[in-house]
């Protein structure tokens, strides 16, 4: 083996164990990110919409499978979690100016949050819900008369999970249009 | 003194008879079946069956004309308060022919003063205030009640 081969072939081996270490922290770092324990170390998080969570059916219920903050709010697939990461840094931005640090500032806000969330599930066909909803797998005659009724008249005209499911797991704000609450 | 004679009498015979009833009944319930049973005071009472919300069903009979109609359903993680009625989302004027709920009654619109309103009144907003679901529970006394005769074919 040549003098220079023998170079090339240190340098890549180096790259190749630092490609891991970074990747494998930055994967470590986004992971990190997306527990419930990250989310609701901001006060603005625990002590609103997290509160409201825990009075929920995703918080408690008999088979005692529940859901985390980043099941609903963060993507699952890849491509769509680094977008949603990097939105994320605006969350940053208002955590240090204190836009929602007080409970009333929230309140004052949250219609316009809620929207936001709101429309994000409705372009994306509320795919965060049907990580774990999947109409397929619905079986309607093991639901009660009105969920039979409205899931099978919902899923007809196109509906998508967020156009009824509104303020399951957190209470609505004050001030919307309850017409856009169809359930 | 003979009147205090008689008292004595009287208060010892009591207790032979009281003495051995009391005993009897144990834990000093003095033998009474209560309606959780004749069980000992001092023992902790046994935990009922737990009664489970009736499912979805067809609307309840009434029992009397004026009887507030029952929820069919589970009402469950249904919000009333300032924010939201989840009870109205299906149940009020503008959304019953579409949801195929029962509509809220024109009574409802009516403030304590008699002005008709134009949306259900301050007053009836609190919907399981009157209106409640149903738990699978018997009765806890058998009784013959039947509806009043104008219900018969409600």
């Amino acid at each position: 083996m040549s003098e220079s081969n023998k170079t090339s072939l240190k340098v890549m081996s180096t790259f190749f164990i630092l490609g891991i270490i970074f990747w494998g922290g930055f994967h470590w770092a986004l992971e990190i990110t997306n527990t419930e324990e990250f989310c609701i170390s901001c006060h603005e998080m625990e002590d609103n919409v997290y509160q409201e969570l825990r009075q929920t059916v995703h918080f408690t219920n008999g088979s005692g499978v529940r859901a985390t903050c980043p099941d609903c709010h963060v993507p699952k697939e890849w491509h769509y979690k680094i977008i949603r990461k990097i939105q994320a840094s605006n969350e940053i931005l208002h955590k240090i100016l204190g836009t929602i640090d007080t409970k009333e500032k929230f309140e004052s806000k949250r219609l316009q949050l809620a929207e936001n969330v709101w429309k994000a599930m409705k372009e994306t066909d509320s795919r965060e819900c049907r990580n774990c909803h999947d109409n397929d797998s619905m079986d309607f005659t093991k639901q009660g008369r009105r969920a039979f009724d409205n899931h099978q008249r919902g899923f007809e005209a196109g509906k998508t999970c967020i156009d009824c499911h509104k303020g399951i797991a957190h209470a609505l704000p004050m001030g919307m249009d309850h017409n856009s609450e169809i359930m | 003194m003979k009147k205090g004679t008689i008292f004595v009498v009287l208060f010892v015979v009591g207790l032979l008879i009281g003495a051995p009833q009391s005993q009897a009944g144990s834990g000093g319930v003095g033998g009474l079946e209560s309606m959780r049973g004749g069980q000992d005071l001092y023992e902790d009472s046994h935990a009922p069956t737990f009664k489970r919300w009736q499912q979805d069903q067809q609307p309840l009979k009434r029992s009397y004309l004026q009887q507030p109609p029952l929820v069919p359903h589970t009402t469950e993680e249904y919000r009333i308060n300032l924010r939201q009625n989840k009870c109205l989302s299906c149940h009020s004027w503008s959304r019953y022919k579409d949801s195929g709920a029962t509509k809220i009654s024109l009574t409802h619109f009516r403030s304590r003063f008699g002005t008709e309103l134009a949306d259900v009144s301050p007053l009836r907003y609190f919907c399981t205030q009157c209106h409640v679901p149903q738990r699978d529970a018997r009765p806890l006394v058998d009784n013959t009640f039947t509806p009043v005769e104008s219900l018969a074919s409600h």
